[in-house]
């Protein structure tokens, strides 16, 4: 069987099974449609809250991003910071909204706050990061489309946005929730098969986990250490040591994607859906778990595949590839523009090195990590079509996640809370129907135009939920003296200083020639990258709210009283 | 009387949650931001197989770590709270 018809039965088989989902999972009540009834499993969703988290860019992405862009020890930002915001989430934010029962995050700023306009700015602070993220997820579904099934692009996210719109939009939460648990099996599939084929090849180890810490098979030479030397000896630094910046860098650069991912709607909203208190603590560990099966993967793929395309680079013999003889992955990956070669020197072989001058591997995308794997090592045709599954179920699970977000803080947050109190049930479903509907689409366009800024997208998210949403919310939950005015002042601050920040060095709204100070690092405030600016944000944000709150008026006794709801031991289960 | 031991009962509740919850975040901190990038370097000295120690904690170590808290958190805050009904309802009796 050729390799595009298989990758279109097993893709076709996933999103029949998404559809079946969302057929049998439809919602019949606005609490249905926002939390799926309030009534799902902490270990199912635990599931679903892995795959809403893991986007297109953590399965497809960011192996290579650590490897690569990141030198290997340099990309522990991402590791640490994507999986310790749920000790945050778990700890200070998730049982405490959830103990508050309603369905979304402005919701609660709007209530605890006792404010319309600070509902108003959490909406809008929840659209800007879920909209730039989920133009992200919508370009990872129409490149994961042309990639393997040679569709272009366009009808790629086309199909893409067929099957988003037709569970999100009849199911809500509760067809999104399902089918999350159902893409979380594929994509983790598709993720580790390849992971242990390849450390068993290298190390003889099954387990990459431990294949990472092993010796090279038939050897005495732990991969670590094979890696370092034969990365210094091309030129480059050491794998294991190098660090990104500086260590203050990497502590805010680890901080601000902590506090982001513990700020972010799309992840928080999912554990309103379990039925109590207990069950929520309960379900952000088992949500952990489940990513940290990735995220434990990613770092193996990341080592392993960057010593592969060495190897594959530099012959037995010490000399380098002859481009006669490149491997048939190597032309593969060619033609789709994520490997470009260039015989500088036109000795007919292809130097790796890390000297820009002479380096003759002139591209190297960080995604080829993953979408090449299953071809270096070699692997049956069946676990390069489950890949491509794999990336889709990634994509597609992460922008159902952001769109249920968006369409709730429009329907939920403006229409019902703020602009037409009176609005039926049965009319705020149809509302959030048809706002979903919206979502989709305008998710849709914007993945078929992405504005200038689309390349900085998921950065950018973090940053802004870590300067904006999540000092509002433990501020909320916590800081019974902050009113307001504090809360209003300091979203806007912290929000407003992570904009300045990441425009003034990467142009406004990204569009180059712009940026008024330069994306150098000698201009880089104590040397802290524009990508790791969320946390110095988030701290403005603090400060601006207690000192703003200080000098007015204390929040009124319904606060008082919402907070001591919150901190009561919750006795149901 | 009755309406001050209550009062009581949660601040002391609130005071074992705080607690707790400090206990756990210093040694998120630790495994993260301590053991991962601060003290990096010195425990790259110590080998865990093929792994540098502190490599090890920056990829591996403190993920694991940061379930582990999670899950204790978890199991001790359902115990903090049963405690408390048990007491409640023992004055109810």
């Amino acid at each position: 069987m050729s390799l595009t018809l298989l990758i279109y039965l097993v893709v076709g088989f996933t999103f029949a099974l998404y559809i079946g989902i969302a057929i049998a999972a439809r919602a019949s009540s606005t609490k249905d449609f926002y939390v799926a009834d309030g009534g799902v499993h902490p270990v199912a969703n635990g599931m679903a809250t892995a795959a809403d988290w893991m986007s297109a860019a953590s399965f497809i992405s960011m192996a290579g991003l650590i490897a690569l862009s990141y030198n290997g020890y340099g990309g522990s930002v991402f590791l640490m910071g994507w999986t310790g915001g749920y000790v945050l989430l778990a700890l200070l934010i998730a049982p405490y909204l959830r103990k508050y029962g309603k369905y979304t995050v402005p919701d609660f700023i709007g209530e605890r706050y006792y404010s319309d306009s600070a509902r108003v700015v959490a909406v809008i602070c929840l659209i800007l990061c879920s909209v730039t993220y989920v133009i992200g997820q919508m370009k990872g579904v129409g490149v994961a489309f042309s990639r393997f099934l040679e569709t272009d692009y366009e009808t790629g996210l086309g199909i893409g946005m067929f099957i988003v719109f037709f569970y999100a939009v009849l199911g809500g939460m509760k067809g999104i929730t399902y089918t999350q648990i159902a893409q979380y099996v594929v994509l983790i599939t598709a993720y580790t098969i390849p992971a242990i084929f390849i450390s068993l090849q290298l190390t003889g180890n099954p387990l990459p986990q431990l294949g990472l810490g092993s010796t090279l098979a038939g050897t005495d030479v732990y991969l670590l250490d094979k890696l370092d030397t034969i990365l210094v000896d091309l030129g480059f630094q050491e794998y294991t040591t190098t660090i990104r910046g500086s260590k203050l860098n990497m502590m805010a650069f680890t901080a601000s994607l902590m506090i982001g991912t513990a700020g972010l709607p799309h992840v928080i909203i999912r554990f309103f859906t379990v039925p109590s208190v207990a069950a929520a603590r309960r379900s952000a560990g088992w949500a952990l778990v489940f990513i940290a099966i990735l995220y434990t993967t990613a770092p193996s793929i990341a080592a392993m595949a960057r010593l592969n395309i060495v190897n594959t680079m530099q012959q037995p013999d010490g000399q380098a590839l002859l481009i006669a003889e490149k491997p048939a992955w190597f032309e593969n990956w060619e033609q789709t523009g994520l490997l470009q070669v260039e015989d500088l020197n036109g000795d007919g072989r292809i130097e790796y090195t890390a000297d820009p001058e002479t380096n003759e591997l002139t591209k190297l995308d960080n995604d080829i990590l993953v979408l090449a794997n299953p071809e270096i090592a070699q692997l049956p045709n069946w676990v390069i079509a489950l890949v491509a599954a794999g990336g889709l179920a990634a994509a597609l699970s992460t922008a159902a996640g952001l769109l249920l977000a968006i369409s709730s803080a429009i329907s939920h947050d403006l229409l019902k809370s703020t602009y037409m109190p009176s609005i039926s049930e049965k009319a705020e479903l149809r509302a959030s129907r048809i706002a979903m509907a919206a979502a989709v689409l305008g998710a849709g366009y914007l993945g078929l135009n992405p504005p200038g800024f689309a390349a900085g997208t998921v950065a950018l998210a973090f940053g802004l939920a870590a300067s904006s949403l999540f000092p509002a919310l433990l501020m909320g939950i916590f800081a019974r003296r902050v009113n307001r005015e504090g809360a209003v002042m300091g979203m806007l601050a912290g929000i407003s200083v992570t904009l300045l920040y990441v425009f003034q060095h990467k142009g406004i709204m990204f569009i180059p020639g712009t940026s008024f100070l330069g994306n150098m690092s000698p201009n880089w405030f104590f040397g802290i990258e524009p990508n790791a600016f969320g946390v110095v944000g988030a701290i403005v944000n603090f400060g601006v709210a207690f000192i703003v709150s200080r000098v007015t008026a204390s929040p009124p006794s319904e606060v008082e009283k919402l907070l001591d709801f919150l901190h009561e031991p919750s006795i149901a289960e | 009387m009755a309406e001050d031991k209550n009062v009581d009962r949660l601040q002391r509740f609130a005071a074992r949650v705080r607690s707790l919850m400090l206990r756990l975040l210093v040694v998120w901190f630790v495994v993260s931001f301590g053991f991962g990038i601060l003290l990096v370097e010195p425990l790259n000295v110590i080998r865990l197989g093929g792994y540098k120690l502190g490599f090890w904690f920056a990829q591996q170590g403190s993920i694991f770590i940061f379930i582990a808290l999670i899950f204790s958190f978890s199991s001790v805050m359902t115990r903090l709270e049963r405690d408390y009904v048990d007491v409640e309802k023992e004055f109810e009796e």
